[in-house]
C-alpha cells in the first residue's frame, strides 16, 4: 500500500498529519464531486434538443436566490479554508518546536550523500540509527549546495543550507527501516542522495551505540582538535591574548563591536570560526585569524559540541 | 456542410445599428511574402508568427517530457545517464514555461482577438508589437543555442549556489535567452493595458467588455510588474556566476535563501500569466456553447482581478521548508488559502452558466469542460500545498507536479486549444472536421489523466521529483503515467493533421459560424487588414445569449425538414 | 465612413484621432516607467539585504567612493532635469530655437555626467575598487566590499546605460525640432521628459545608498 499512497505512519507528527491530509481529502473530493455532479447534470438535462425549462423562463424570484447562493458559496469555502489553515499552522508550529530533551543529531550534508554523526562520537554514512519513542532533533549543515532531508514515513522534510544550521526535530513511534530521500535537486546524482532511516527499540539502540562508539565522543573530539587548531592560544585559560573567554559561551547574549547583540548559538560559533571579522565582540580587537577552508563542516561541528560542554552544568542550553 | 459538423444557431445577437460587416480582401491576401511577415505590423499577423514559434517550442519541449517518461518507465537509469536526465528536466521547464505558456494564449489569442474585440484597428503599439516577436526569437535563439552546446542542468528554478557555483553547463545561455523573452512579454503587456484603456469602441465601457479582455488586462498587469523582478534576479545571477560576487553564495558572503524569494516574486504571478488568460478563453466558450450569458459577470471580473492581486502576495508558499521563519510560513499560508476563492467562484460560475442554458458539445466546448474539471482538481490539490503541515510532507515531490501539470496543461493548454478551435474560422476563415477536433479533446482529456492522477499517488508515497532512479516499489504507477503520456501525445498531435486539413480544404466559414456574441464575430471570416469597415458602437451588455429562443434551424433540423 | 481618417492626418491607422494617440503615448510611457521600477527595485532590495548582513563592511567600502565626483554629477543631472523641463514648457509656447538649445543643453550634461562617471571608474580601478580586477581592501572587510563594489557597479553602470539611451533620444528629437516643427513635437517632448526624470530620480536614490552610507 505504502506505493499507492500515503506511506506507513512511523512518527509522533505523522498520524495527525495524515488525519489533516484526510479530511482536506474529504472536503476536496465532495466539493469536486458536487460540481462534477453539477456538471453533469446541468449538462444532460440542458442539452440542445432537451425540454428543460430555459433561463427565459425562469422568474425573477429565482434570480435573487442566487445573489444568497453566491454568498454562500464565497464564505463557506472560505470558513472551511481558515479551518484547514489553522489545523495545519498548529502542527507546523510544533514541528518547528523541538523539545528540550531531544537527542541531537548532526547532520552533513555534501553531493551526493548524507553524513551524520552522534553525539557520543559514533558517525554513519547514509543511514541513521535512532530510538523508537524519544525525541531526536537533526542539526544540519551542506558543505555545497542545498540539500533537503525527507523521510516519507515521518511526514517531515527539512532544506539543509550552506552556511548556515537548519533544524529538524521528530518521535520516531515504529520500529523499522524507512527511506530517506534527499529531496532538492543538487546536481548530477540527486536521485541516489538517500539511505535509511533505521528506528530500533531504545535497548537495541543503545547496544548499537556501544558496539559503534568511536574512540572518543563528539565533545571530546572538539576539545583535541581545539588544541590542534590552535584555538586554545588565544581563548584556553593561561592565553596572554585577549580574546574572548568561551566557558559558559553557548546560548548567551553577546554584545557586539557595531552596537548589536546577537545569541552564541550554533550560527555564531561556526561564522566565529570561519568569518571572525564579520561579528567582532565588543570590547576586543578584530585579531582572531579565519579557518575558512582548514576546518570542515564536521570538525566545526564537533567543537560546537565542544564549546556547549564548557558550559555549567545547571546552565546546560537546548 | 450539413448540421452535423456545425453548430445550430439559436436566439438573436443584437447587432449595433451602424455595424456593416466588412466585404472584400482578408488580412490574408495582403501578401504573402517573407517580408510581409516579417516586417509586417498587423496584429493579427504578427500573432500567426507567435503561433508558429511556440507550436515549434511546444514540440521541443514535449519531446524532452517523452525521454524522461521514456526514462521513468523502470526504477534504474537506463536510458540516458544521470547527467542528460538532469538536462532533459531543466530544458522542458524552461522551454514549456518561458517559450510556450506565458506567450501562449496572449501572443496568439490575445493579439489576434483583443483589437477585435473591443473594436479597435490594432494594437496601440504595432510597432512594438513586431518587436516583441522579434524579442521572443531572440531569446529562443540562445536557448537554442544552449541546447546545442549540450543543454543546462540546473532545474527551471535555477536555484543557487547550484547554479552559480556548481553547474558545469552553458547556464548564462539559458538565463540570457529567459532575460531577453522577458522583454517579449513586458512589451506586450504594456501594449494590451494601453489598449484596453485607450482604444475602446464607443459604448464600450469596462462592464461590457468580454471576460477575454479582462483576463488579458490582468495578465498584462502581472506581466509588466512581476517580469522585471525576474530580469535583474537573472541578471545578478549572472554577475555571480561570471564575477563571484557573492550574492547568493555564502562561502561569499551571500544569502541563497535571497535568490529563493527574488526568483518565486516573478515566479508565483507567473502562473497565474499562465492561469488567467485561458480562463478567458473558456468564459467565451462555455457562454457561447451554453448560449447563456454568463453567470455572476462582474463577480467573474472581480475574481480575475482579486487573483491578480493576491497572486503577488504568496510567493512564500514555495519555500515552507526551504529555512524560511515559521511566521512567515504562516503569513504566506493564509494568503494562499485566500488566493483560492476567487479561482472556486470562477468554477462555481461557470457550473451555474449551464444552469438554464442550451448546451452544444462542439469541440471547443468539450475543451472549456475539460478545463473546468482539470482545474478544478488542480486547485483543490493546491489547498493541499497551502496547508503548512501537508506542504511539509508533499513538497518537492510528484505532488507538486502533479498539481501544476492539472492546471497548467490540463488546464491552460486545454483552454489554449479550446481557443484555436473556437476562433479558427475567424483567423483562417476555414472550418475543421468536428468529429476528429471531439476525438482529439477526449484522447486528451484520457490521456492526461492516465499521465498525472498516478503522480499525485507517487507524491503522496514520497517519490521525489526531479529522480532519475527511483525505487523499485514506485515502478508501477510510473509505467502507468507513462503510459498515459503516450494517449496524451496522440492528443496533441491529432490537431497538426485536421487542422492543417482544414487550412487546404476545409470549407470556408462565414463571419459568424458559432453565433457567437462580440465584436470579433461582427466582421467576416478573416478580418480585413483594418478590422472593421466601420468603427462599431455597442450599447449592451456582453453575453447577450437567449437560450429560450429556437431558431427556425433548429426546428427543421428537428422536423428533419432542413 | 469608411477607413479611419486618421492616415490623412498623418496619425498612424490604428489611432481615431490626436487625443488618442496622446493618451495611448502617455499612459505606455508612464507604464514602461512602472516596469523599470520593478526592475531597479529588485537590484535595491538585494542590496538593502546584503547591506543589512554586513553593515560595517558597506559603511567602510562607501566611505571609499568618490565623493566630490559624486556630488557633482548629482548636481549636473539634477541640472539636466532642470533644462529638460524648461524644453518641454518652451516646446509647448511652440518656441522652437529655446526648444532646440534646451534639449542640447540637457544632453550635454549627461554626456557630462557620463563623461566624469566614466573618469571616476578609472580612479577607482587604480584603486583596486573593481571586484573582478585586482581588487583588493581592508582584510576586515574585504568580503562585504566587494559585494559592496558589485552592487556599485551594476547599478550605476545600468543607470549609465539608461543615461545614455536617454541622451540619444533627446538629441535625435533636438535634430528633429531643428529640422522642422510639427504638431506632435511637444508632446512627444513631454513624453521624452518622463524618461529623463525617471533616470534623474534613480540617480537620486543611488547617490544616497552608495556614497552616503557612512558619510552622515
Amino acid at each position: 500500500m505504502s506505493a499507492f499512497g500515503l506511506p506507513e505512519q512511523a512518527s509522533s507528527i505523522a498520524v495527525r498529519v495524515d488525519h489533516l491530509f484526510y479530511a482536506v481529502t474529504l472536503v476536496t473530493g465532495v466539493t469536486a464531486l458536487g460540481v462534477l455532479i453539477a456538471m453533469i447534470f446541468f449538462g444532460i438535462r440542458y442539452r440542445e434538443g432537451s425540454k428543460a425549462r430555459r433561463a427565459e423562463d425562469v422568474p425573477a424570484a429565482q434570480a435573487r436566490a442566487r445573489r444568497r447562493v453566491e454568498v454562500a458559496w464565497t464564505l463557506i469555502p472560505l470558513l472551511l479554508f481558515i479551518s484547514a489553515f489553522v489545523w495545519a499552522s498548529r502542527i507546523y508550529v510544533e514541528r518547528a518546536t523541538p523539545p528540550a530533551d531531544a537527542i541531537e543529531i548532526f547532520v552533513v550534508a555534501k553531493q551526493w550523500m548524507w553524513k551524520l554523526q552522534h553525539p557520543g562520537g559514533q558517525r554513519e554514512i547514509e543511514e541513521l540509527h535512532i530510538p523508537r519513542g524519544q525525541p531526536v532533533k537533526l542539526v544540519m549543515t551542506s558543505q555545497d549546495v542545498i540539500h533537503s532531508f525527507f523521510v516519507p514515513a515521518f511526514r517531515l522534510k527539512q532544506d539543509v543550507l550552506p552556511g548556515a544550521y537548519t533544524q529538524m526535530w521528530f518521535t520516531a513511534t515504529k520500529v523499522g527501516r524507512y527511506h530517506l530521500f534527499c529531496a532538492e535537486y543538487c546536481g548530477t546524482d540527486h536521485s541516489r542522495m538517500g539511505g535509511d532511516i533505521v528506528v530500533m527499540e531504545p535497548a537495541d539502540f543503545q547496544r548499537w551505540l556501544v558496539e559503534h562508539r568511536g574512540a572518543v565522543d563528539m565533545a571530546a573530539r572538539g576539545e583535541s582538535l581545539f588544541r590542534e587548531f590552535g584555538c586554545s592560544g588565544c581563548h584556553g585559560q593561561n592565553a596572554s591574548v585577549h580574546a574572548p573567554n568561551l566557558a559558559g559561551l553557548f546560548g548567551r547574549p553577546v554584545p557586539l563591536s557595531d552596537g548589536r547583540t546577537v545569541v552564541a548559538d550554533e550560527r555564531y560559533i561556526h561564522d566565529s570560526i570561519l568569518l571572525p571579522r564579520q561579528e567582532i565582540a565588543a570590547g576586543y580587537a578584530p585579531i582572531m585569524p579565519s579557518f575558512a577552508g582548514q576546518i570542515g563542516e564536521d570538525d566545526i561541528l564537533a567543537l560546537i559540541e565542544y564549546i556547549k560542554s564548557l558550559a555549567p552544568e545547571k546552565e546546560r542550553p537546548r | 456542410m450539413t448540421s452535423a459538423s456545425s453548430p445550430v444557431a439559436t436566439g438573436d445577437i443584437p447587432l449595433p445599428p451602424n455595424a456593416v460587416a466588412a466585404r472584400g480582401s482578408s488580412y490574408l491576401d495582403g501578401g504573402m511574402t517573407l517580408r510581409s511577415w516579417l516586417l509586417t505590423h498587423d496584429h493579427k499577423r504578427i500573432a500567426i508568427l507567435y503561433t508558429l514559434s511556440i507550436t515549434a517550442f511546444f514540440f521541443i519541449g514535449g519531446a524532452a517530457a517523452t525521454l524522461i517518461r521514456l526514462e521513468l518507465a523502470t526504477p534504474m537509469g537506463d536510458v540516458v545517464s544521470a547527467e542528460t536526465y538532469n538536462k532533459l528536466f531543466t530544458m522542458h521547464g524552461v522551454i514549456m514555461v518561458w517559450f510556450f505558456l506565458i506567450p501562449s494564449i496572449p501572443s496568439t489569442l490575445g493579439n489576434f482577438l483583443l483589437p477585435l474585440m473591443i473594436g479597435a484597428r490594432d494594437l496601440a503599439f504595432p510597432r512594438l508589437n513586431l518587436a516583441s516577436w522579434y524579442l521572443y526569437v531572440g531569446g529562443a535563439l540562445f536557448t537554442i543555442a544552449a541546447m546545442l552546446l549540450g543543454g543546462v542542468d540546473t532545474g527551471w528554478t535555477f536555484y543557487a549556489p547550484f547554479s552559480t557555483m556548481f553547474s558545469n553547463t552553458h547556464v548564462i545561455y539559458v538565463l540570457a535567452g529567459v532575460f531577453v523573452v522577458g522583454f517579449s512579454s513586458i512589451l506586450t503587456g504594456i501594449n494590451f493595458i494601453v489598449t484596453v484603456h485607450k482604444m475602446r469602441a464607443p459604448g464600450l465601457t469596462w462592464f461590457r467588455l468580454p471576460l477575454f479582455v479582462w483576463a488579458q488586462y490582468a495578465t498584462s498587469a502581472i506581466l509588466v510588474l512581476a517580469t522585471p523582478v525576474l530580469a535583474m534576479t537573472l541578471v545578478l545571477l549572472a554577475v555571480e556566476r561570471l564575477f563571484g560576487i557573492g550574492i547568493f553564495d555564502p562561502n561569499l558572503g551571500g544569502d541563497p535563501l535571497l535568490f529563493q524569494h527574488l526568483f518565486w516574486f516573478y515566479s508565483h504571478p507567473a502562473v497565474y500569466v499562465m492561469v488567467l488568460p485561458a480562463m478567458g478563453v473558456v468564459s467565451e466558450l462555455v457562454a457561447c456553447f451554453s448560449r447563456n450569458p454568463i453567470f455572476g459577470y462582474k463577480a467573474m471580473a472581480y475574481a480575475i482581478l482579486a487573483i491578480a492581486v493576491i497572486g503577488f502576495l504568496v510567493w512564500g508558499h514555495h519555500m515552507f521548508v526551504s529555512g524560511q521563519s515559521m511566521y512567515a510560513g504562516v503569513v504566506f499560508s493564509m494568503l494562499s488559502f485566500l488566493v483560492a476563492i476567487p479561482s472556486a467562484i470562477k468554477v462555481f460560475n461557470w457550473t451555474a452558466t449551464l444552469w438554464h442554458g442550451r448546451i452544444v458539445y462542439s469541440a471547443p466546448m468539450l475543451y472549456a469542460l475539460g478545463f473546468v474539471g482539470l482545474f478544478t482538481i488542480g486547485g483543490m490539490t493546491g489547498l493541499f500545498l497551502a496547508a503548512l503541515a501537508l506542504d511539509v510532507h508533499l513538497t518537492d515531490t510528484y505532488f507538486v507536479i502533479a498539481h501544476f501539470h492539472y492546471i497548467m496543461v490540463g488546464g491552460s493548454v486545454s483552454a489554449y486549444l479550446g481557443g484555436i478551435h473556437f476562433w479558427w474560422p475567424k483567423i483562417t476563415g476555414r472550418m475543421y472536421s468536428d468529429r476528429w477536433a471531439r476525438f482529439a479533446a477526449i484522447l486528451l482529456f484520457v490521456g492526461f489523466n492516465f499521465t498525472f492522477f498516478p503522480q499525485y499517488l507517487l507524491g503522496m508515497a514520497g517519490m521525489p521529483r526531479r529522480y532519475h532512479e527511483y525505487p523499485p516499489e514506485f515502478q508501477t504507477l510510473n509505467v502507468l503515467s507513462s503510459a498515459g503520456a503516450v494517449i496524451l501525445a496522440l492528443g496533441y498531435l491529432l490537431p497538426l493533421f485536421y487542422l492543417t486539413w482544414s487550412l487546404l480544404r476545409g470549407p470556408r466559414a462565414t463571419a459568424n459560424p458559432w453565433k457567437a456574441t462580440g465584436l470579433e464575430w461582427q466582421t467576416s471570416s478573416p478580418p480585413p487588414e483594418h478590422n472593421f469597415d466601420t468603427v462599431p458602437v455597442v450599447d449592451s451588455p456582453p453575453y447577450a445569449y437567449r437560450p429560450g429562443v429556437i431558431s427556425p434551424a433548429v426546428v427543421q433540423a428537428r422536423e428533419g425538414t432542413g | 465612413m469608411t477607413a479611419s481618417p486618421a492616415p490623412a492626418l498623418g496619425i498612424a491607422g490604428q489611432f481615431e484621432d490626436v487625443r488618442q494617440r496622446h493618451a495611448a503615448a502617455t499612459l505606455g510611457m508612464w507604464i514602461f516607467l512602472a516596469t523599470e521600477v520593478l526592475f531597479f527595485g529588485a537590484l535595491f532590495f538585494a542590496y538593502s539585504i546584503a547591506r543589512a548582513q554586513a553593515p560595517d563592511a558597506f559603511a567602510a567600502a562607501s566611505r571609499h567612493t568618490n565623493i566630490v565626483l559624486g556630488t557633482a554629477n548629482t548636481a549636473i543631472l539634477l541640472t539636466s532635469s532642470l533644462m529638460m523641463v524648461l524644453a518641454v514648457r518652451s516646446a509647448s509656447m511652440e518656441a522652437r530655437r529655446t526648444t532646440v538649445m534646451l534639449l542640447v543643453a540637457t544632453a550635454v550634461l549627461g554626456v557630462a555626467f557620463a563623461a566624469i562617471k566614466l573618469t571616476e571608474y578609472r580612479l577607482d580601478y587604480l584603486d583596486h575598487l573593481v571586484p573582478v580586477l585586482d581588487f583588493a581592501f581592508d582584510p576586515r572587510y574585504e568580503r562585504g566590499a566587494r559585494i559592496f563594489f558589485g552592487f556599485y557597479f551594476a547599478t550605476t553602470a545600468l543607470h549609465l546605460l539608461h543615461l545614455s539611451i536617454g541622451v540619444v533620444v533627446v538629441l535625435a528629437f533636438a535634430w528633429r525640432t531643428h529640422r522642422s516643427w510639427s504638431p506632435e513635437l511637444p508632446h512627444s517632448i513631454e513624453i521624452v521628459g518622463l524618461y529623463w526624470h525617471f533616470v534623474d530620480v534613480v540617480w537620486i536614490f543611488l547617490y544616497p545608498c552608495l556614497y552616503l552610507v557612512a558619510r552622515a
